[in-house]
């Protein structure tokens, strides 16, 4: 039977590997979900100031964001910091403000849409009550706001996990690159690495991000009913 | 900032991003075909096929397009399936956008009520001509917006092609950095050509999107993912 080259995956540690790149991608993503989700929140309430100058800023830094590849945010940051402000940041550190960058101005888009969904009479009967701002957004909006942003929210973590592919071109040795390792130290003795390591790349990345999709899916449908 | 290095090399941008608008073009056209087939599929609940797309679906939705890409490009020669980098990007561009596609034109069949088919086949209509002449036309005005939205996505995202050595816009900026270490101009070159490609589009989505919305079209607040 002619080798099917399945067997790079067993060999020595190399699926452990592949696993342990899988990792940085996912610290990366975990880290830059958390920084996004709380200055997301703050850009949320910002953007639904009153004001106008400061809801246009906003509106700028959303539209920026939403109009630049993540991939050329990624080489901004990457070499530009590197030449202008003389920091040596490592890929992770790039990787890790550009999604944050990203992640808190859609983070805050989303905060925005829902905290202009829940009825102006809530706001009005906690005031009514004698509650001060900050109480009625404690206790009365965040928690309501946090019930309908749960679904997007976990869109927007499997998109960052997605994305966080993407580092390995400004030089993280995360999966891919641990992948391509693996296939370079192997192209003569099994020719066909390529086929099953990025096949193996491209399922392990399914079933992290599956799992995610379907609940944000369940969670959608229940708040729909 | 070295304008004369610029005015040198801005050619090189001007084919770049001709390249990218050529790739997305073909790419957004087939995963609009390929999206309405699978929505079709969908709501007409085929039996076999239906499983299929939902497979396709979720498969596309939950991989990253770079690791499709490196799949295509690298792991498929090894089964003797050689695409050259313009047929990886467009292959790959319509698996992912395909199923974006088919989302979006789901959710705008779904949300035409079911009265709409009631009272067609009560006017004694086929099953496909309701869904022709009454669903579809309906279903398209409440996809519009998200829509635009995936095909602003899809341009974004060709910028991962450089990664299979296409010759587009970010492939020529990490050259000119790599060659001439000119990384100010190069990444200045680059911010520019995508602001002149999706800034016209992003205007012109929202300005659809909001004649749409006056136009009383059902609801624009679906969200869609990338």
């Amino acid at each position: 039977m002619q080798d099917s080259g399945i067997q790079v995956l067993f060999q020595g540690t190399n699926f452990l590997r592949l696993l342990g790149g899988l990792w940085v991608s996912l610290k990366i993503a975990v880290l830059s979900m958390g920084l996004s989700m709380v200055l997301g929140i703050l850009m949320g309430m910002i953007m639904t100031s009153t004001n106008k100058i400061i809801r246009f800023i906003c509106r700028i830094y959303l539209e920026t964001v939403r109009i630049m590849p993540q991939l050329v945010l990624l080489f901004l940051v990457y070499f530009g910091s590197a030449k202008h402000l003389g920091l040596n940041l490592s890929g992770n550190m790039a990787a890790v403000i550009v999604f944050t960058f990203w992640g808190t101005a859609e983070m805050g888009d989303l905060v925005r849409s829902a905290l202009i969904s829940i009825p102006v009479h809530q706001y009005e009967s906690g005031f009514a009550l004698g509650m001060t701002k900050i109480q009625v957004y404690l206790t009365i909006i965040i928690p309501q706001t946090v019930r309908r942003l749960i679904p997007s929210l976990i869109n927007l973590l499997t998109r960052m996990i997605k994305t966080t592919s993407l580092v390995v071109l400004i030089g993280v040795v995360e999966v891919v690159k641990t992948g391509k390792q693996i296939i370079d130290a192997s192209r003569y003795t099994n020719p066909k690495a390529a086929l099953w390591v990025y096949g193996t790349i491209f399922i392990l990345y399914f079933l992290i991000c599956y799992p995610f999709s379907r609940v944000s899916a369940i969670l959608e449908k229940r708040l729909k009913d | 900032m070295d304008f004369e290095f610029i005015r040198s090399y801005y050619p090189m941008y001007v084919e770049a991003a001709k390249m990218t608008l050529g790739i997305s073009f073909i790419g957004i056209v087939l995963s609009i075909v390929i999206g309405l087939i699978c929505s079709i599929i969908k709501i007409m609940e085929i039996p076999v096929l239906k499983s299929i797309v939902n497979l396709y679906i979720e498969l596309s939705r939950n991989t990253p397009l770079l690791i499709q890409l490196f799949f295509l490009y690298f792991g498929l020669p090894k089964l003797g399936i050689v695409l050259s980098s313009q047929a990886c990007a467009i292959v790959g561009l319509a698996f992912l956008g395909g199923s974006y596609m088919a989302e979006a034109f789901r959710t705008g069949i779904d949300n035409v009520d079911v009265i709409q088919t009631e009272s067609g086949l009560s006017l004694g209509l086929t099953k496909g001509q309701v869904f022709l002449h009454i669903i579809l036309p309906q279903a398209i005005a409440t996809s519009v917006p998200v829509l635009c939205a995936n095909i602003i996505f899809l341009i974004k995202e060709t910028s991962v092609f450089s990664a299979v050595a296409l010759a587009d816009l970010m492939f020529v900026a990490k050259d000119l950095i790599g060659i001439y270490y000119k990384t100010d101009e190069a990444l200045f070159m680059l911010v520019i050509s995508y602001l002149v490609i999706l800034l016209p589009i992003s205007l012109i989505c929202t300005w659809i999107e909001r004649r749409v919305r006056y136009a009383g079209f059902g609801n624009t607040s679906t969200v869609s993912g990338n």
